[in-house]
């Protein structure tokens, strides 16, 4: 030690050189799956923009938002974010993100690549909070062994159908999926409902958005969430809704084909797939990569079409700058690099998600071809007839909290789904 | 007389209340400086933050603009919250759910460590769990309690008692949660009783064996009597800790199903952290403060806490 200080008293010890004129850049993102590969486009931004340094964070999602808002107030936030449109409202209107829609002017950048609909959800009032980065879509996950075991194959499952009344071949199939202790499955006499080993349908707790729980069935029926973005009266108490929920409640506590609420847990549906305890789930496609890992015989077939087609919740990412960026110019630098074909197509490659860029989306299927992972039920309904988005309004999170308690409700059969869901729907309009 | 006759005398001649007051003068600068890291971490970590969130309880603040102040609005608006009252009942059936349950275990397990087993080991295994991070014990638990996939309900079936929903019923979820509670910190509340049973004399309980009292009677005349005062400290410290439970909710059960858990610290960070109500929030966290003097102070009063039995 004694050595160290002579030396540096001495100054014999090289010091960093001072004062570069480097900007260096702080991202933010969530996903650790992701974060290798932005790393590889933080790579090669910095080769083409020496003068610039990227240094990207990746913090999981339960502690993320906490430490943005707090990293926000105490003024040493990241000048570039991966964000969520559930945020989009508070950020856009307390002004905490930058208006890029007079930067993607002035700079002449191109947005025409980016899949339809994507950029839209971004903007209110003609400025835009962020840059599409990636998409995804929901497909019913399907444990290719139990299916074969049941005397069925995905072909059979290509093309189910779906109604609020009697669960059409989408409920035959989740019967003959489901298998109670003494081997008989959910069709057959003598099914014992108090003993199932394995359901047909596993579901996580149902939350407002329902992207993997209820809302593709909703939709089906023509039911939307909200009459258009930012809308400020929610439909809840729609007829629709109220039976593709009592229809979902009834599967668990009428028919035993999917665990009711009080035995899912909270583990949640990856849990319960992976220890064998479910047949299908519904799949976000940025879980694929969980599942070829952990659960490699799931594979995916298109979710039910109710009396308005297939559903899926078409929903995105994007990055956002930091009002309170020092370097804004490096920033918008960087966020223009990560939607350009150079960026997206290392994402494309990779097939972690699907990359914004629609013609960056055939590179990816092939990269999970060529891994073995069939993903076109994930990119057929990735049109605009075939998807709504997530419902993004003003006070999203208290929304959350009534809604999320409401389902509960409903689930847990404590009260009639219209009666329930009409009355947190009265208990959320009154927020506007 | 000599010299040393007449320095005596002079010191005799000092007046008693003086030495002694110099004397306590000193032992407090020294007593002072004993509690003064203590002292430091006190008023940085509890009395300055105080003081601020009763400054914020006066603002309307959403983290991202600049507070903007309102006075006792956000008090107001309180007291006609019902999710709020709401969540103070849920609080207070956990409190009651747990503390007599943990300090009549704690107390059994003093007792019996006391006068069967003298091993260390057993002592050790009993404080274990407190040694565990509660997010860490509700993680535990929440794998353990899984109704499908959880390892509780397949000993259940083994006795022939059918699958529980334990932390996802809302019939059930609260004691579920309380249980948990119980389960880390019945160990350190049994040390607490068990070192209080070391400083009780031993003769009297030889002398009641002698005139042929009971275990029980020993115990009802002699032990918690005099135990009082660790009992005072034990229950102070678990109620005021039990009206703050939190971490076990947050990982387990997040004020879920349906509200069943949704106790006020909950509700509290709810407020402040997912719908940016830092001021509400604030003054949600002032009204609970001013309860929690109230009901310690009532505990002192009603037990006496600051009076032993002994002597």
């Amino acid at each position: 030690m004694n050595r160290t200080i002579l030396a540096l008293l001495t100054g014999t010890v090289a010091l960093p050189a001072a004062a570069s004129a480097q900007d260096t850049i702080q991202y933010w993102m969530w996903d650790g799956q992701q974060a290798p590969v932005y790393q590889q486009c933080a790579a090669a931004f910095e080769a083409a923009n020496p003068e610039i340094k990227i240094e990207i964070t990746q913090n999981g999602w339960d502690q993320y938002w906490t430490a943005l808002t707090t990293a926000m107030i105490s003024g040493d936030a990241p000048d570039v974010f991966v964000n969520h449109v559930t945020r989009l409202p508070e950020m856009s209107a307390n002004e905490v993100i930058v208006d890029l829609a007079p930067l993607i002017e002035e700079a002449g950048y191109d947005t025409s690549g980016y899949m339809p609909g994507l950029l839209d959800n971004w903007s209110r009032d003609g400025a835009t909070y962020g840059l599409p980065k990636d998409w995804a879509t929901v497909a019913l996950g399907v444990d290719t062994e139990k299916l074969e075991a049941a005397g069925l194959s995905l072909a059979d499952l290509a093309d189910l159908n779906w109604n609020p009344e009697d669960g059409g071949t989408y409920q035959q199939t989740i019967a003959k999926l489901t298998v109670d202790a003494s081997g008989k499955r959910g069709d057959e006499a003598g099914f014992d409902g108090s003993s199932v080993e394995t359901f047909g349908l596993v579901l996580n707790p149902l939350s407002l958005g329902g992207e993997t729980e209820w809302s593709y069935l909703a939709a089906s029926t023509g039911w939307q969430f909200i009459a258009e973005p930012w809308a400020t009266a929610y439909n809840f108490d729609d007829p629709r809704v109220a039976a593709s929920l009592g229809w979902l409640r009834d599967l668990g506590r009428v028919h035993h084909f999917t665990p009711t609420v009080e035995q899912t847990g909270k583990l949640g549906a990856e849990t319960l797939m992976f220890s064998d305890k479910g047949a299908m789930t519904i799949v976000g496609s940025w879980l694929i990569g969980l599942y070829s890992q952990s659960k490699p015989t799931v594979a995916y077939v298109p979710v039910p079409s109710g009396s308005e087609g297939r559903k899926s919740m078409f929903n995105g990412l994007a990055d956002s700058i930091w009002s309170g960026s020092d370097a804004p110019e490096a920033a918008w630098k960087w966020v223009q690099f990560l939607g350009s074909d150079d960026c997206q197509s290392i994402v494309a490659d990779a097939g972690v998600v699907f990359p914004a860029q629609a013609d960056q989306v055939e590179r990816s299927v092939a990269a999970y071809q060529a891994r073995g992972i069939d993903v076109s039920a994930f990119t057929a309904v990735a049109t605009p007839e075939t998807t709504f988005p997530f419902p993004v309004t003003d006070y999203g999170n208290e929304i959350d909290a009534i809604i999320s308690a409401a389902l509960d409700r409903v689930m847990l059969g404590a009260g009639e789904p219209a009666e329930v869901l009409t009355e947190a729907n009265e208990q959320v309009n009154s927020l506007f | 007389m000599t010299a040393r006759a007449d320095l005596v005398s002079h010191r005799e001649s000092m007046p008693e209340s003086r030495r002694r007051s110099a004397l306590r003068r000193k032992e407090a600068i020294v007593g002072y400086l004993f509690i003064l890291p203590a002292l430091i971490g006190l008023i940085l970590f509890y009395v300055l933050p105080t003081l601020r969130a009763a400054q914020i309880s006066m603002t309307s603040w959403n983290l991202m603009r600049p507070a903007k102040w309102v006075g006792f609005e956000n008090y107001t608006k309180l007291w006609a919250d019902g999710q709020f009252w709401d969540s103070m009942w849920i609080t207070l059936l956990y409190v009651m759910y747990n503390i007599p349950v943990q300090t009549a275990l704690g107390l059994l397990i003093a007792v019996l460590a006391d006068r069967l087993a003298k091993s260390v080991t057993f002592r050790a295994v009993i404080i274990a769990p407190y040694l565990i991070s509660n997010v860490v014990a509700g993680l535990v638990w929440l794998l353990m309690l899984d109704p499908l996939i959880g390892v509780t309900n397949s000993f259940l079936g083994l006795i022939g008692i059918g699958p529980q929903a334990f932390l996802s019923s809302p019939d059930q979820s609260l004691v579920s949660v309380a249980a948990i509670s119980i389960w880390r910190h019945v160990g350190f509340t049994a040390l607490l009783f068990y070192a209080g049973l070391q400083s009780i004399p031993r003769d009297l309980y030889e002398a009641a064996r002698l005139d042929g009292a009971s275990e029980f009677a020993m115990f009802r005349l002699i032990t918690l009597p005099l135990l009082r005062p660790v009992l005072v400290f034990v229950l102070v410290t678990s109620v005021v800790g039990s009206f703050q439970i939190f971490d076990v909710i947050a990982v387990t059960t997040q004020g879920g199903p349906a509200d069943s858990t949704r106790a006020v610290l909950w509700y509290i960070y709810e407020n402040a952290f997912k719908f940016s109500r830092m001021g509400y929030a604030s003054a949600m966290s002032m009204v609970l403060f001013v309860i929690l003097i109230l009901v310690t102070l009532l505990q002192m009063r009603l037990l006496r806490g600051d009076q032993s039995d002994l002597g």
